[in-house]
């Protein structure tokens, strides 16, 4: 049995009403609000955040295998998933690979991911799916667009729900789009788009796997599609002939957004944390004529996933963006000098342990924990006898100052001196918290994130954010 | 063998602190060292090597970065100069080092300057710039030089109870002092009130908790007790000299032994210098102490660092006017950092031309009474090196 053995969602945490968006550019096209990525998110760190909830309680040593699904990966060329996979301190023995530019992104990964466990070429493979795309100010996709993440491990061990079968349809059609240059999301004809795009070939998808599996619509539980938009999504289930509570009234529209690549996953990920076993689960994901349908039965060892940090969890940690240039600063809309302070890739390379897997040097003759790393034991100078332990990413503020001169889209920058629950201490950038919260004792943990373009590339490293 | 009464000041100079748009890194070399030689009677001829401390050359198209941005402006070719960083306490390193040079007998006179120019470029593009833009990429990344300190003071009044009242006592006292004194780059008195209201620079560090961005440049001359004799100079003796390197740059805020409630340097550096002294009680022994008060924090933990009072005890020190100019021991009374600002290879010179003033009863205005034993301290860098000497008449 091959099947989804874990999941993990993420949700950033700032949301911006859209009644905000509406204030500046007039018509409101849907209620409720988006989810934001703060100005030092991108699909890369959600992603990872999502991963990193995936692999709870799990040795990332059993991973053999990351796939990261995204239309805005932050690099044209160079693959992301190398770095999701080694925040994530997955091995380095592992396939990784990086499934780009389509909305179905994330559901092309399921299906290699499935026929890769299935062939036995692997044994775990993770997927995480992201996506933060922009979308030009004014326009209705402004508003309907969310970023967000999402994580499935696909494995044949602890399966929590198992593919059935597999349908697919792939035809040309061009409904949405971004160029190689374009900064924001481009759209055909909205009459056109509607009648001959998203719907059709979704009711095909969905009505070509109910038939080479000899279902009818009745021994689905829930079904799950893409929904860039609330109207044709809800014209799609009265085509469909859904009846009431098989399929999300609202799949995360009013409170996260359509979140691209993500967003199959995403709401896959929630219709999990709540199956009960032996339900049946129609996913079918859509991106410019092309859908991906998935029939997927729920196990017992659904019962085992349920606390994890998946979509219901990151619907309640938020903090209002009331700002709307403040929104347009976090995408990167309003020109700005990016900061790019020194860096040096030859550097990073020799640390990569210790800043991107978290490890420090634990001495063995005294046993003397130290982050960043000593070859020289800070307390019985024994050299070089020492071996690898990772800081833990979770802690208490000892102490913190807030800082008006750094600059940053989201002053001040809040820095926190952190002793990390189970020993050493991090000190570092506190992200996402509302700087008059912050207080000695307050519980936080490790978060990745992008720092700078320091050097020209992005360098990425980890904060602190107020702990849930 | 103890470095104490084996090597003596017999002169010293300073340019004026502030914004010297008008002088050259080599003018103010220069104008700092011309004023020692003409305290000492003495000239460049004369002298055998020279120690110059500078931070930050690249702030001056790289003034600074060898000895020769000091030869070049006295025409001191072919002596040795060698130039010292040790952070903020680049210039007491430059004197520490000057006099190793007469205690080891190599050299009868030497020069040793501090210099920095910082107001080539704005504010922001100085020791700012180079805490955000040449640091480690990743690691303490968000660190600016209030970034070192407000951490301190936020753990500070939580341990203790102080509050952002006790820190505008500081700056009170260092801006009353400044006014006194001609060379210092601010020279009005403020209020405390004035000092709260001041918007936030790195919370809970206001403006006015915060050292100026300053041009400046200070000298002194040393020789050995012997000659000062001879020159019937009124010279002042080194009686103790520590330096302490105590943590790593990138790393100091990491480690779990720093409780953010003062410096380790210091302490061990004040260890060093009173041991050679044999300072046993520094209340009652130091008449006159400059500390590095490049924030009000600072000064407060220095004062408890230093021994003038426990653990804990800094915030009252300063409220009960012990540190003020009429007070029992009156700490900066040259304003400090504070007031007179901060040109960072400068300060630590700055500080001895200062106590070294006090000594001789030359300080003007700002002239206390007893004055027989001097402290001067700096603190360099997140806190890992901290430099303190101890200066006493004949």
């Amino acid at each position: 049995m091959v099947g989804i053995t874990s999941y993990g969602a993420y949700i950033p945490k700032y949301r911006l009403a859209r009644d905000v968006i509406a204030k500046a550019w007039g018509p409101r096209f849907i209620s409720g609000e988006r989810a934001v990525a703060n100005y030092d998110e991108d699909s890369l760190t959600m992603a990872t955040e999502a991963a990193l909830n995936c692999l709870q309680g799990r040795d990332p040593k059993s991973v053999d295998g990351l796939i990261f699904a995204s239309t805005t990966s932050p690099y044209l060329e160079k693959q992301a998933s190398t770095l999701v996979a080694t925040a994530a301190d997955l091995p380095a023995e592992i396939f990784t690979a990086d499934q780009l530019s389509s909305l179905r992104a994330g559901t092309a990964a399921l299906k290699s991911a499935m026929d890769a466990v299935k062939g036995g070429s692997s044994k775990n493979i993770l997927i995480t799916a992201a996506d933060s795309r922009r979308a030009e100010p004014g326009s209705d996709s402004e508003q309907l667009i969310g970023d967000g993440a999402a994580a499935v491990m696909v494995g044949s061990t602890g399966v929590a729900a198992s593919i059935e079968g597999t349908y697919s349809v792939s035809e040309e059609f061009l409904d949405a789009w971004r160029k190689q240059d374009d900064a924001f999301l481009q759209k055909g004809d909205s009459a056109f788009i509607q009648t001959y795009g998203y719907a059709r070939i979704v009711q095909n998808c969905v009505e070509g796997i109910l038939k080479k599996y000899e279902m009818k619509t009745g021994d689905i539980s829930k079904f799950i599609f893409s929904a860039p938009d609330s109207r044709i999504y809800a014209r799609l289930a009265k085509t469909l002939h859904l009846p009431p509570g098989s399929f999300m009234e609202d799949p995360l529209l009013t409170t996260v957004g359509d979140t691209g690549a993500a967003g199959p996953l995403m709401l896959l990920v929630a219709v999990l944390e709540k199956a009960q076993p032996g339900e049946r689960i129609l996913l079918c994901s859509y991106g410019a004529g092309n859908s991906d349908a998935f029939l997927l039965q729920v196990t017992p060892e659904a019962e085992r996933l349920r606390e994890r940090q998946g979509v219901s969890f990151y619907q309640n940690i938020k903090r209002p963006l009331t700002n709307y240039e403040k929104f347009l600063k976090f995408q990167n809309t309003l020109p700005h000098e990016p900061l790019a302070p020194f860096s040096s890739w030859a550097l990073l390379w020799k640390e990569q342990k210790q800043n991107l897997r978290l490890y420090g040097t634990r001495c063995k003759k005294c046993g003397t924990f130290a982050f960043p790393r000593r070859r020289v034991c800070q307390k019985c100078h024994a050299k070089d006898e020492y071996e690898e332990a990772k800081l833990p990413r979770q802690g208490k503020v000892y102490t913190f100052a807030k800082d008006h001169l750094f600059p940053s889209p989201d002053p001040p920058t809040v820095m926190a001196v952190t002793d990390m629950d189970g020993g050493g201490r991090f000190y570092g950038q506190l992200t996402d918290g509302d700087p008059n919260q912050v207080k000695i004792g307050m519980p936080v943990e490790l978060t990745f994130r992008r720092f700078h373009q320091g050097d020209g590339f992005y360098n990425y490293f980890w904060k602190l954010r107020p702990r849930e | 063998m103890s470095i104490k009464d084996r090597v003596a000041i017999i002169g010293v100079g300073t340019t004026k602190f502030g914004e010297n748009f008008e002088m050259t890194y080599q003018d103010m070399a220069l104008e700092a060292v011309y004023e020692a030689y003409q305290d000492a009677g003495l000239e460049t001829k004369d002298m055998d090597a020279a120690w110059l401390g500078t931070l930050s050359p690249g702030l001056t198209g790289l003034e600074g970065d060898a000895g020769a941005s000091l030869a070049e402006p006295l025409n001191f070719y072919p002596r040795p100069v060698t130039r010292v960083s040790a952070y903020c306490c680049s210039g007491m390193e430059a004197i520490r080092n000057a006099a190793f040079g007469v205690a080891s007998g190599e050299y009868k006179l030497v020069l040793a300057v501090g210099v920095e120019k910082m107001r080539e470029v704005p504010p922001r593009g100085s020791l700012v710039a180079r805490h955000i833009h040449e640091t480690h990429p990743l690691l303490s990344k968000g660190r600016t030089a209030p970034g070192i300190f407000a951490p301190i003071a936020t753990r500070y009044f939580h341990q203790y109870g102080y509050t952002k009242e006790t820190l505008a006592k500081v700056a009170v006292k260092n801006h009353y002092n400044g006014s006194l004194n001609p060379k210092a780059h601010f020279r009005s008195p403020i209020t405390e009130e004035a000092a709260l209201k001041a918007p936030m620079v790195v919370d809970p560090l206001g403006l006015f908790d915060c050292c100026p961005t300053t041009d400046g440049a200070a000298a002194a001359i040393l020789t050995t007790p012997e000659f000062a004799q001879e020159l019937k100079k009124d010279y002042i003796l080194i009686k103790g000299m520590g330096l302490a390197v105590t943590h790593g740059y990138f790393s100091m805020a990491f480690q779990e032994d720093n409780d953010f409630l003062g410096f380790k340097s210091t302490r061990e550096a004040a260890a060093m210098a009173y041991r050679q002294a044999g300072i046993k009680d520094p209340r009652k022994e130091i008449d006159v102490a400059e500390v590095h008060d490049c924030f009000t924090i600072t000064e407060l933990v220095n004062y408890e660092d230093l021994g003038f009072c426990g653990r804990g005890e800094g915030g009252r020190l300063i409220a009960e006017g012990i540190t003020a100019l009429n007070g029992e021991l009156p700490v900066n009374t040259s304003g400090g950092l504070k007031s007179c600002g901060h040109p960072v290879g400068a300060t630590g010179v700055r500080m001895v031309a200062d106590v070294v003033s006090q000594l001789r009863g030359r300080s003007g205005k700002r002239q206390l009474k007893k004055v027989d034993i001097g402290l001067t301290h700096t603190l360099g860098g997140p806190g890992s090196i901290a430099c303190v000497f101890v200066l006493g008449r004949p």
